[in-house]
């Protein structure tokens, strides 16, 4: 029975894939594992050992073969697709490596798209959020007239700009510089804090893991990443 | 309403990013939407304005023989006279007691390539459905002196006003005729009718008898006038004797008496009848016109189908990125049947510009080979099934690559390679 109370509940979550070669491979086998409001965790894990796939899990970008993902009181798993889509963009956030912004639009439009899919477009605290991020003068700018450090933070203020209650986080400073990832980190954490949403940053980055009080190892979650080591 | 929001922003992102297959696609279809226009609106004014055409006149009597070659020649003045009939016809028709006005024409002469119709002042008196007006400083001819009345685009063309003179010359060929010795002088131009009246240069008809080197016919035998020598009517003749009844009645039933009984002349009526199986008898080419013209469609929908299907394979990422920003499945169908619809109705807007070029290219063609002119700014029901027709047909050409922006794999594209 999922809980109502948590920003995040998976259950029994499992996706399996055809190799290439034949045979079925289980890349995510997650029996349980949940989030509070507000609580922010690390998962560390080797490359290739699922992390991303559990994170598309749970951002509803993948589908499982088994188990269910709710977040804030919202079974992903079981909500018809266009509601679906919905819910998960009132209520997820999704930060990756590569940022993926929208390249033809604006640093603003960037950030008021992710919001129209959600609760609506609200310009002034798309504004505000990107002020916060230190991008007041670049709203008119396209992202390839952006550093990669101001690309990432556009990325962030997108993925808060919709109010989430859940935050994920992959890789999220991968392609910076430490000083810059240590701020970009801050920013996400802050910015969280002030929201309550929930945050879970995967990375295997020994400097961004430190930062958290909260690290778990993805093969302390997963069972298939146990397996396959075994 | 964000949702329109978020439609609008990425058709319009999309669409100016794409801009030169963009531009290309709008103007394959806009040339569509013209020539589709075109064929059907110009059809169309064609044949109200060619059956307008007659100047307020009911039927043509003429020589015995193909009723549309005498329209064609004495109402829009083309094509060769079929012959002429005997005065004596003029004047018993003219005295019938169903015709209301008759008005002789006699016709073979020209002034640099503008046809001369000798006729008589009534031409120009006011009668049902049309009035011609001298413009000013002008009057009508004196039935018994050289002088002439000249339509508008007659004296356009030939450059003739009040007080010019000219000799007419043999036949309508432009150039290289042989010119007759009488001189004629303009007393007045007349005000613009936009009918084939304007074309016309009008002179006496007794000056059509009397011109040199013209032989009169009337009584069977040859017959040259002399100078200050009355003709007789015996062997007078004209080409054409323009008719309005009392009634439409009084005319189906001269129109039988003549077509059936009579063996020297042809009576055609109604006039708008006779062109109205001009146009039948082109309705094939009409056909093939509007055949060619949803061929064109047809290709345009193709273009619109094929330019968004490989943008989408470039888009993928972008999909990818705005499905895990929360854009469901069907508002990417949704964004792509939009860009489609908009580009559609882009090339529907514009293909009214380009009916409007063609429109005043056919129509000056059409004004300056008969006079007649068509009305640009007439309403055709085309005008409205034709930007819906198109916006539908390029809404269904967006239903394919839709259809693949719909399958995108979110997960996949969303990679780092991708």
């Amino acid at each position: 029975m999922a809980s109502s109370e948590h920003a995040l509940d998976v259950r029994g979550l499992v996706k399996r894939y055809r190799a290439p070669e034949g045979g079925i491979t289980t890349v995510v086998d997650v029996p349980a594992f949940t989030l509070m409001p507000g609580e922010q965790v690390a998962v560390r894990g080797a490359s290739g050992s699922g992390k991303t796939t559990f994170l598309n899990l749970l951002a509803g970008i993948l589908e499982p073969d088994a188990g269910t993902v709710t977040v804030a009181g919202h079974c992903l798993t079981t909500t018809p697709a266009a509601r679906r889509d919905r819910v998960r963009a009132q209520t997820l956030g999704y930060v990756v490596q590569t940022f993926n912004l929208l390249q033809g639009y604006t640093v603003l439009e960037n950030v008021l798209l992710g919001m129209m899919f959600g609760r609506g477009a609200d310009e002034r605290f798309a504004r505000e959020l990107l002020t916060r991020v230190g991008l007041e003068r670049r709203m008119q700018y396209r992202p390839h007239e952006l550093s990669v450090g101001q690309q990432q933070r556009v990325a962030v203020a997108r993925a808060l700009a919709g109010r989430p209650k859940l935050v994920l986080a992959d890789e999220p400073t991968g392609n910076l510089d430490p000083a810059r990832a240590a701020e970009a980190l801050a920013l996400i954490r802050g910015l969280c804090r002030e929201q309550n949403a929930a945050l879970l940053v995967v990375s295997h980055g020994r400097e961004i893991l430190s930062r958290f009080e909260s690290v778990l190892d993805f093969s302390a979650i997963n069972r298939a990443a146990v397996e396959a080591a075994a | 309403m964000s949702l329109l929001r978020a439609v609008a922003l990425i058709v319009r992102r999309s669409l100016r990013q794409h801009l030169v297959s963009t531009s290309i696609t709008v103007l394959t279809t806009a040339l569509a939407a013209g020539l589709v226009l075109s064929v059907f609106s110009i059809h169309a004014q064609t044949y109200a304005a060619f059956a307008g055409g007659a100047g307020g006149f009911d039927a043509v009597l003429g020589a015995r023989g193909n009723q549309l070659q005498l329209v064609l020649n004495a109402v829009f003045h083309l094509e060769a006279s079929a012959g002429n009939i005997p005065w004596s016809a003029y004047e018993e028709v003219a005295a019938d007691p169903r015709v209301k006005l008759a008005i002789p024409y006699s016709m073979g002469d020209s002034v640099q390539g503008q046809r001369i119709v000798g006729t008589t002042t009534a031409m120009f008196e006011p009668r049902d459905g049309a009035r011609l007006e001298l413009q000013p400083g002008g009057r009508v001819f004196d039935p018994h002196r050289g002088e002439a009345v000249v339509g508008s685009y007659a004296a356009a063309a030939t450059g003739l006003t009040v007080g010019s003179t000219f000799h007419p010359a043999h036949g309508v060929v432009e150039h290289g005729a042989e010119s007759h010795a009488e001189e004629y002088v303009v007393t007045g131009v007349l005000a613009p009718t936009n009918t084939p009246i304007d074309r016309v240069v009008w002179i006496p008809i007794e000056g059509v008898f009397r011109m040199g080197g013209h032989v009169l016919r009337g009584a069977g035998e040859d017959f040259e006038a002399h100078p200050h020598e009355p003709i007789p009517d015996a062997h007078k003749e004209v080409s054409a004797v323009m008719l309005q009844f009392h009634s439409p009645m009084a005319g189906f039933s001269l129109e039988q008496e003549i077509n059936r009984e009579a063996t020297e002349a042809t009576l055609a009526f109604p006039v708008g009848r006779v062109i109205a199986e001009l146009f039948d008898a082109l309705g094939w080419a009409s056909r093939v016109l509007e055949l060619v013209a949803y061929l064109v469609v047809l290709i345009s929908t193709g273009a619109i189908l094929a330019a968004l299907y490989n943008t989408i394979n470039e888009r993928r990422r972008e999909i990818a990125i705005l499905r895990s920003l929360g854009a469901s499945r069907r508002f990417v169908f949704s964004v792509v049947i939009a860009e489609s619809s908009v580009i559609a109705l882009a090339g529907a807007v514009l293909g009214v510009g380009v009916h409007a070029v063609i429109l005043s290219v056919t129509a000056e063609v059409i004004r300056v080979r008969t006079g007649v002119v068509l009305d640009v700014f007439a309403f055709h029901s085309a005008y409205v099934w034709m930007p819906v027709g198109m916006v539908f047909l390029g809404a269904l050409a967006g239903v394919a690559p839709a259809a693949r922006a719909y399958a995108t794999d979110v997960a996949n594209h969303l990679r780092p390679h991708a």
